[in-house]
């Protein structure tokens, strides 16, 4: 696909290969999780600096703006501490499991019609059953770190993600049952045009279903957005790591990069779940107005385009996971599990089943 | 069954609620001051560092005497008959030289007790409150303009004054030293 593209744009094969090759490789890490880690950590400091009526970081540069440059500077050269009592191999281990698990969900993700790092029909299975390395991963650091609060901290997290995977893989299903595929890239495809065609609006085409489907999408959608909060420990459902309780949860015995592991994994993961909830219901890369490419007749100005509305409306999603994050206080952790099991599954179930009634006639 | 859907309408009601303020406040203008790029505006009676204008001192010591820790010493030094100090901005004449005037900021409780009995109004209070030092002896402020070699001449001046003044005495009790003794002494008691 990225060959092709840049086939159509070069003309030359070799030059086709070394560019596609290069830009596969790099671009889900270095091309966007880096500097979009870089700046979210920012853009997290600034918006609930705003959101408090305080201005946030603003003395490296204009604005601040270097300001997670500088962090991560310092994270370098930050001691790497190893507790004595801890289990050394799996306390090792354990970032780096946790981080394989939410990169390895970016493989998945389709970031442009022409770029999607493995084009597997069963796209969002995957990411589903990969992003279950990082619970895993969590469980392991809680253990290995040989602390009372990191130990009740991954508990917590590892109570907390399984018990919100249930109502997030029960609207991805019934998403499957109305598109009738797992693969995101064919799901975004699908939701082409405008943005009558995406999913939070019933699908494309003007049948009876797509307006039938209406009610039902706005509820799927609420549900995924609340599960898949919890399951990237995001305020109101950050209980692993609430700071009042348990220090840090379980990555507090950690330090420096292996620290910076934990937290480029957490933000990488709120993209990930940002865009799923995006390639979902808000037609992926698809531009809700049309293209300036197809405007202007230059055909490889889409692909880019496309990248940048999945960019953006990736970022809205952990905008909003910000803005839910200075608005919400933290739950206890019986409403936790109340939200989950009382309320999330079985209205997502029932939605399933009307959705399957729907998808019917 | 009622309660299970009206929980979820409030849930759902009050979280946008709650996004709908905080959201309002992502663009109120922030309340912080950059502090060292910009001063917040102080109270107009505040009390900072304090200040002395040599030019109106009279070393009349009142401030210091005023002080209740003892943070101002003056040390004055009498002018010669034959030197003009000039008059001070309200028309008081100065008739010593002030050679010392410290101030120990370090001890300084900032009560501006002493700017109020200052018969020239040359001590008071500034707006600086920035002038942390690492080194105590540097918050020992000297407000005198003099050089340390002017100082001294001055003292040396009026020490040389007061030799000959005394020398002229001397020669003047010894030329009249028949008569002072023969006079009785007016405030020796009588037995």
């Amino acid at each position: 696909m990225m060959y092709d593209y840049f086939v159509d744009l070069f003309g030359n094969t070799v030059i086709a290969g070394i560019a596609s090759g290069i830009l596969m490789s790099l671009l889900p890490l270095f091309i966007f999780i880096l500097p979009y880690a870089l700046f979210a950590v920012l853009a997290e400091r600034k918006v609930s600096a705003h959101m408090q009526d305080r201005l946030g970081p603003m003395r490296i540069g204009w604005h601040g703006w270097n300001q997670t440059i500088a962090d991560i500077i310092k994270l370098i050269q930050k001691e790497d501490i190893v507790a004595s009592d801890t289990d050394k191999p799996l306390f090792n281990f354990a970032p780096i499991l946790v981080f394989a698990g939410s990169y390895a969900a970016f493989a998945a993700i389709p970031f442009s019609s022409y770029y999607i790092g493995s084009e597997v029909d069963l796209g969002i299975f995957y990411i589903i059953a990969v992003t279950g390395l990082v619970v895993a991963g969590i469980l392991m650091a809680g253990w290995a770190s040989n602390n009372k609060y990191s130990l009740l901290g991954s508990m917590r997290s590892v109570a907390q993600i399984v018990s919100y995977e249930i109502p997030t893989m029960l609207v991805v299903l019934s998403l499957v049952m109305v598109s009738d595929t797992m693969s995101l890239h064919k799901l975004s495809e699908m939701q082409t045009g405008y943005f009558w065609n995406w999913y939070i609006f019933g699908g494309p085409g003007f049948t009876l279903t797509k307006f039938l489907l209406i009610p039902s999408m706005l509820i799927g959608f609420l549900i995924i957005y609340i599960s898949t909060l919890a399951e990237v420990n995001r305020v109101p459902f950050d209980i692993p790591e609430a700071e009042s309780e348990l220090v840090a949860g379980y990555h507090t015995e950690y330090s420096g990069m292996k620290f910076a592991m934990f937290f480029l994994a957490e933000y990488a993961n709120m993209y990930a779940v940002s865009a799923i909830v995006a390639a979902l219901f808000f037609g992926g890369y698809q531009s809700p107005i049309g293209y300036l490419g197809n405007l202007l007749g230059v055909e490889w100005l889409i692909p880019i385009e496309q990248f940048l509305w999945f960019a953006a409306k990736g970022l809205f999603f952990v905008f909003v996971q910000m803005w839910l994050r200075w608005t919400l206080p933290r739950l206890r952790v019986d409403q936790l599990m109340a939200v989950s099991w009382k309320y999330l599954i079985p209205i997502a179930f029932v939605n399933l089943i009307i959705i399957g009634f729907i998808t019917l006639i | 069954m009622k309660e299970y859907f009206s929980n979820i309408y409030t849930a759902l009601v009050t979280i946008f609620i709650g996004m709908k303020v905080t959201l309002k406040h992502l663009f109120v203008p922030s309340v912080t001051i950059q502090y060292p790029d910009v001063k917040p505006e102080l109270p107009e009676r505040e009390r900072n560092r304090l200040y002395v204008n040599m030019d109106d001192c009279i070393g009349c010591d009142q401030c210091a005497r005023a002080c209740p820790v003892n943070c101002i010493q003056i040390e004055t030094t009498k002018a010669l008959p034959t030197e003009d100090l000039g008059k001070t901005s309200n028309g008081k004449k100065k008739a010593l030289w002030v050679t010392g005037f410290t101030i120990d900021l370090a001890k300084c409780c900032y009560c501006q007790l002493c700017v109020f009995p200052c018969p020239t109004e040359c001590i008071y209070m500034t707006d600086v409150y920035e002038f942390s030092e690492y080194q105590r002896s540097n918050l020992i402020y000297d407000f005198v303009t003099l050089t340390p070699e002017e100082r001294q001449q001055k003292r040396d001046n009026l020490e040389k004054f007061n030799a000959e003044k005394e020398a002229e005495k001397l020669k003047a009790a010894s030329e009249a030293k028949p008569k002072t003794e023969t006079e009785p002494k007016k405030d020796q008691p009588k037995e």
